[in-house]
């Protein structure tokens, strides 16, 4: 098949049900969705709630650390947003409970990032970087329960990131802890040509876009 | 093995075939097919009218000397593709296709046996591809298809297993339902364990090669049972689905 | 539990393997690299890459050992480019046939 020849259209195929697009919240080349479709780098972890623990690391400086009761028991704030997988399918309306990355902050008693980048660790080894800026101001949180109920492990539990302005694969499953580095690096997808930053609304979902 | 690298063709469905309640075949002409060997499959990729794709693979389950190509789908609840071709695609629909593709679950006639094939829900697909291979260029190498099922109305290809069956006393088929069975069935019940592969599987003194495919659990549960009663891992060759049959 | 993976309880993905990742590697090898005895970087198990566990659809291909569950191969192909991290492996054994 030539280059510029464009597939053949399958008559009657639609894909994942839809909603009819809501164009002013739907990024480019997005569709809706009402599932939540799982995509995963590796098997699900399963760690025990009492071997958990969320740490904010500057190199091989632990600069905090939250078991799990002490993470539930900073100020937990609630959202509802809408999220886009570079995959294109969005979810509108998805809500979520966890801790802002300001109260990590807070609590961690810095008064600022320590650099302007982060990478998000995971257990199973997924990493994804973002600039601080991204981070700050309630955009980011790391986030405990989907739906009013705990976030399920095929989804990310017990805690994974939340960056609902940046394609979803920047909002690390199983997320662990941030590392804070000097530069901006890539981490597991962006070291496979996908974007470093990683707008919906440009369409960044590839290195060049 | 040298391969080609490989183009998206376009394949044409020329007939529709329901095989049981939740599974169809697929009949397609593909322009340019370079013909494949038993136990391949290829890359289907769907396009939607605004441009949205969705690619699925599908073990081919015709055999190389086939005038059309046919692929089986099973019908996944909440799958993607699946819905759309064992529900809404008719004969004169379109779509893209790559391959033949995979040279390690191919069986040939030089591989020789014996065989044990052991087949999970669809992932029938490749034997029937295999056997109907078989049935022409080797009907002489000891055979046995283990297929399990839920239920009797599950069974794809039946009529077909059925009269290879009949034709050759060194092709034995014996089935499984795991789910519930009629009181006169003949078959096994119950899932596949280390006692049903040992009446099956040859003395492994006979170095037969074992080719599993059908869902991920099962094809794992199966491959590591055949291990743990004596088979060589090297002479076991795997193909997981997935989930229930499609895969991805 | 059936042969159904509906038992598997959803939280886990049921993994393919390396023959569903042929299609992508084929556009890259000359050689049917599904049939390449791969050697794990983590555990040193030697297999067929066919027999690997596949992750990463659609996004794109992520290979890892069966036994040790370490990524051997990683790999995202588009329409004009791909991208290859091959770093987990420790080797490929590969007949020239």
């Amino acid at each position: 098949m030539a280059a510029d020849e464009k597939s053949p259209v399958s008559r009657g195929f639609v894909g994942r049900r839809r909603s009819p697009a809501q164009a002013e919240r739907v990024p480019p080349g997005q569709y809706v969705t009402l599932d939540f479709p799982i995509l995963s780098a590796g098997p699900t972890p399963h760690t025990a709630l009492e071997q958990w623990s969320f740490a904010l690391q500057q190199g091989t400086q632990r600069l905090a650390e939250w078991s799990w009761p002490q993470f539930q028991a900073l100020q937990q704030t609630s959202v509802t947003v809408d999220i886009h997988c570079v995959t294109k399918w969005s979810k509108l309306d998805t809500r979520w409970v966890g801790v802002t990355f300001d109260t990590l902050l807070e609590a961690a008693g810095l008064e600022s990032a320590p650099t302007s980048y982060v990478m998000a660790y995971s257990d199973g080894g997924y990493t994804t970087n973002l600039p601080v800026t991204d981070l700050v101001n309630g955009q980011a949180l790391v986030v405990t329960k989907f739906d009013d109920a705990p976030l399920a492990p095929g989804h990310g539990g017990p805690a994974r990131l939340l960056v609902p302005h940046l394609y979803f694969w920047k909002s690390a499953k199983w997320v662990r802890g941030l590392s804070f580095i000097a530069e901006d690096k890539p981490g597991f997808w962006e070291s496979l040509g996908y974007h470093m930053y990683g707008d919906p609304w440009k369409e960044q979902r590839y290195a060049g876009d | 093995m040298r391969v080609p690298r490989l183009p998206w063709r376009t394949a044409e469905i020329v007939a529709v075939r329901n095989e049981t309640a939740h599974a169809r075949s697929l009949a397609l002409r593909v322009d340019g097919w370079p013909g494949h060997d038993a136990g391949q499959h290829v890359d289907v990729r769907l396009t939607a009218a605004d441009g949205y794709q969705a690619q699925r693979s599908y073990s081919i389950s015709s055999p190389p000397a086939a005038a059309q190509l046919e692929l089986l789908v099973d019908y996944v609840p909440d799958g993607e593709v699946s819905p759309y071709l064992t529900r809404e695609a008719r004969v004169g629909d379109r779509f893209e296709l790559r391959g033949p593709i995979g040279g390690y679950f191919i069986w040939t006639a030089a591989y020789g046996g014996p065989l044990l094939l052991i087949a999970g829900g669809s992932g029938i697909a490749p034997f029937a591809s295999i056997l109907a291979y078989r049935a022409a260029a080797a009907p002489g190498i000891a055979t046995h298809l283990l297929y399990s099922v839920r239920t009797a109305e599950d069974i794809i290809f039946k009529e077909q297993l059925e009269a290879w069956k009949r034709a050759d006393p060194a092709l034995a088929v014996s089935l499984t339902l795991t789910r519930s069975a009629s009181p006169d069935w003949s078959g096994y019940r119950g899932r596949i364990d280390a006692a049903m592969l040992r009446e099956v599987a040859c003395a492994v003194t006979e170095s037969p090669l074992a080719y599993v495919c059908g869902p991920t659990a099962m094809v794992e549960h199966v491959a590591d049972t055949l291990v743990s009663i004596g088979y060589p891992p090297g002479r076991v060759r795997t193909e997981r689905f997935g989930p229930s049959g499609e895969s991805t | 539990m059936s042969d159904n993976v509906d038992a598997n309880v959803s939280d886990e993905p049921a993994a393919l393997d390396g023959n569903a990742a042929a299609g992508l590697l084929q556009q890259i090898f000359a050689i049917d690299i599904t049939m390449a005895r791969i050697t794990c970087g983590g555990c040193q198990l030697v297999q067929p890459l066919a027999a690997l566990r596949l992750y990463g659809l659609p996004m794109g291909n992520i290979l890892r050992c069966p036994r040790c569950q370490a990524t051997l191969i990683r790999a995202v192909a588009r329409d004009k480019e791909c991208w290859l991290d091959l770093r987990g492996a420790a080797a490929l054994h590969v007949r020239l046939d």
